[in-house]
């Protein structure tokens, strides 16, 4: 007896380590930091206060595309939990604010950051630490095409210079002799727009006769209106956000000029142009692109996308279920849970990044019908197909077929 | 001194940013509470110091470090200069001139963009702790040193050597000299004090430190950009001057931890209470920090004007009145006069 219990603790003390050892390791899901058994971390900075503030509603409408998951049962039994944290658009409070979600509150991954200075200043933080940088919301050229160098950020939506492209296609189709002026903000999402008109015209980039450039912080764009008009320009091409384009379209209609517009996609919904009616804006040839379904657009009532859209918003009691950016938001979160679906019990950082980057082929409710949420091995522009719309005096129609500018960014 | 050792990492880094924002302070406290001229521009020279240190690191590969004593060297002599022409503008018309320089601080940013980067900016590489550091570190808490933690090592180090730096000024001559000119120009003149001279040099010294700081900011973003100085960033500033308490030496420091951390802990501390009213949180949610931040600031202004630093010495003498007037009673004595600084 005194012989035997030493032997039989050493026989047990051995069983149980192959059991630990074997047992559990191969059938064991794999998980990473910001996964529990039953919930994903989330964490997102974005601009709520400060001058660009109207932004901070794409992240509320991602959370209540969330929450509406998370209602359903989740995504493979897991709740997703999302931590919105407002930057004001600044990186020097980008920065602080992701290490606080990466390093603080381990943040499984970080989703939908807003603002391309604020999401450069800590893509090579992300990428140093491995994290997840995923569908920024910035449509800066950048993020496809250096995806090589920076394997952890991935974008969304359309780049600036692919939209500027169908742009120079309509363009050279509709009006081969315009005098072309461009007006256009002065920082990189202004710049990304005209550099992707001057490719996309090609040998014809001479058809622009003037461009002239505005500061966010400028009242107005008044001055280079006048200079675009002085220099002889029938066709204008707004790249410019929101409240200057309203301020465009106002001021054009009041020096009686009547130019053919090219409206950029960030100003287009129809919050802003019943915004630039108001004003006074005559709206007469405008024409600009779209990839989302506008919530306000009757033709898409009975959609089936834009029904379920209703349901996720009316959760979000500060958010305006007519506001493009709250569609935007839930269309993005839709790909997101996606991508986490996709991910099933190997929710680690890397099968998550890979399934996004290289493995995703989407149909999303919320864009406009056939557009694709795309990437491949090559490929690292998620939505690359747009439509050219016209405005008709109460909404915009689609004109022609989806355009594909699938890997005409080098 | 031994902060990052018992806080998280980011923890320090979050120090960091107050120490940085201590020092800007200080050299707007030095312009502001001693020569009595204001400035609402002072995020222009931190931008200033922050885009000479990451050029030369970035384009001529320097070390960082060696760039921090060149920004802070030349902000100092922009500050000098521009501080020639501020000595024909009286106060107000000052505060819109420096205003004014703050404004167009992101716009002149952008148009040299082969040199700044334009409206990308510039990435700023952290540099790993040194071995000397790493060891140390490692032998009290038993983990690696991260580049953050270095960062506030180096951050406290210019902050300390530069508030010793300024008490040592402003406790000697110039500071006497400023202090008579912020309180009578012309008292102060009759009395031989050369008017111009301390006033730029005040300027000077004010630009050396918001240099020294937004070079240090720039290391511990680890990124500049035009975005990166807003015109809230100069009037944060002031507010921390004015919150710490103007003309002292602790003030700038109370000021940065207030101006740094009220803004970020106030937008997350108030949506996560509940027995704050739902309708309360979603107003400071949407306004963001600005609300509380606000009501927070009158409330001081109400009710310590001269800062925090006034709140706790008016606080000790008034204690201190009371205990001794006790004492005087007692014998018979009256109180002394509070002593006015």
């Amino acid at each position: 007896m005194g012989q035997k219990a030493p032997r039989l603790a050493a026989l047990a003390v051995f069983l149980v380590t192959i059991a630990a050892c074997g047992g559990s390791a191969p059938a064991a899901p794999q998980t990473d930091i910001g996964i529990t058994s039953d919930s994903i971390l989330l964490g997102n900075t974005i601009a709520q206060s400060g001058a660009a503030a109207a932004y901070g509603t794409i992240a509320n409408a991602e959370l209540a595309y969330f929450t509406y998951v998370n209602g359903q049962g989740g995504v493979n039994g897991r709740k997703i939990n999302f931590k919105i944290l407002d930057d004001a658009y600044n990186p020097a409070q980008t920065v602080p604010l992701t290490k606080q979600l990466v390093e603080q509150d381990q943040v499984f991954a970080m989703f939908s950051g807003l603002g391309t200075q604020a999401q450069v200043s800590v893509r090579d933080y992300l990428n140093q630490k491995k994290v997840p940088q995923l569908f920024v919301a910035t449509g800066a050229t950048t993020w496809g095409k250096d995806f090589a160098s920076n394997q952890w950020s991935l974008s969304w939506q359309p780049p600036y210079q692919g939209e500027s492209h169908i742009y120079a296609k309509d363009v050279l189709a509709n009006h081969p002799n315009a005098k072309i002026g461009v007006l256009y903000q002065n920082d990189d999402y202004g710049q990304d727009y005209l550099k992707g008109l001057e490719d996309g015209l090609g040998s014809k980039a001479s058809m622009i006769v003037a461009k002239e450039s505005y500061d966010v912080t400028a009242a107005n764009p008044f001055t280079q209106l006048t200079k675009l008009k002085g220099a002889g320009a029938d066709t204008i091409f707004l790249f410019s956000t929101p409240k200057p384009s309203i301020q465009s379209l106002a001021f054009i209609t009041a020096v009686h000029w009547e130019p053919t517009i090219y409206l950029n996609s960030v100003s287009n919904p129809q919050v802003y142009m019943a915004a630039a009616k108001k004003a006074g804006a005559a709206l007469k040839n405008v024409t600009s692109v779209g990839y989302i379904k506008d919530p306000t657009d009757p033709q898409w009532a009975a959609d089936s996308g834009m029904q379920l859209y209703k349901t996720v918003i009316a959760s979000c009691t500060t958010c305006k279920p007519e506001d493009g950016f709250n569609i935007y938001g839930v269309a993005v979160a839709y790909t997101m849970v996606t991508v986490l679906k996709q991910a099933g019990s190997n929710m680690t950082r890397k099968n998550v990044m890979d399934i996004a980057a290289n493995r995703l082929n989407e149909t999303n409710p919320f864009l406009l019908p056939n557009v694709k949420v795309k990437t491949t091995s090559s490929d690292h522009f998620p939505v690359m197909q747009e439509q050219v719309i016209t405005w008709n005096g109460t909404g915009w129609t689609l004109q022609g077929s989806l355009i594909d500018e699938r890997g005409t960014i080098k | 001194m031994g902060f990052p050792t018992v806080i998280s990492s980011f923890q320090t880094s979050e120090w960091t940013q107050a120490l940085i924002l201590a020092i800007a302070i200080m050299g707007l406290n030095i312009l502001v509470g001693y020569s009595g001229q204001l400035s609402l521009g002072h995020g222009a020279f931190l931008a200033l110091g922050a885009y000479i240190s990451a050029i030369l690191a970035h384009r001529y590969k320097m070390d960082y470090l060696l760039t921090i004593p060149i920004a802070a060297l030349l902000t100092g002599v922009v500050g000098f200069l521009f501080g020639i022409p501020a000595l024909r503008l009286s106060a107000l018309y000052l505060a819109l001139a420096t205003f004014a320089l703050a404004v167009v601080t992101p716009s002149l940013i952008k148009r040299p963009a082969a040199l700044t980067g334009g409206v990308q900016g510039i990435l700023v590489s952290q540099p790993d702790p040194p071995q000397f550091a790493n060891d140390a570190f490692a032998t009290v808490t038993g983990t690696a040193m991260t580049s953050d933690q270095w960062i506030y090592y180096i951050s406290l180090f210019c902050t300390l050597l530069l508030f010793w730096v300024a008490w040592n000024i402003l406790r000697r001559r110039p500071g006497r000299a400023m202090r008579a000119i912020r309180d009578g120009e012309v008292a102060a003149a009759a009395s031989g004090v050369n008017i111009s001279a301390y006033k730029t040099l005040a300027f000077a010294i004010s630009a050396f430190y918001a240099g020294a700081a937004g070079s240090l900011f720039g290391l511990a973003t680890g990124f500049v950009s035009p975005d990166t100085f807003p015109v809230s960033l100069s009037i944060q500033l002031l507010v921390g001057a004015v919150v710490g308490g103007l003309a002292s030496i602790p003030g700038p420091l109370l000021g940065a931890i207030f101006a740094y951390f009220l803004p970020i802990e106030s937008n997350q501390w108030v949506p996560s209470q509940t027995w704050i009213p739902a309708q309360i949180t979603s107003t400071v949610k949407n306004a963001g920090p600005a609300v509380s931040y606000g009501v927070v600031l009158i409330l001081i202004m109400m009710f310590a004007p001269n800062g925090l630093v006034g709140l706790v010495t008016s606080g000790y003498s008034a204690l201190n009145r009371r205990l001794r007037g006790a004492a005087d009673r007692e014998t018979g004595q009256i109180p002394p006069d509070p002593q006015t600084v």
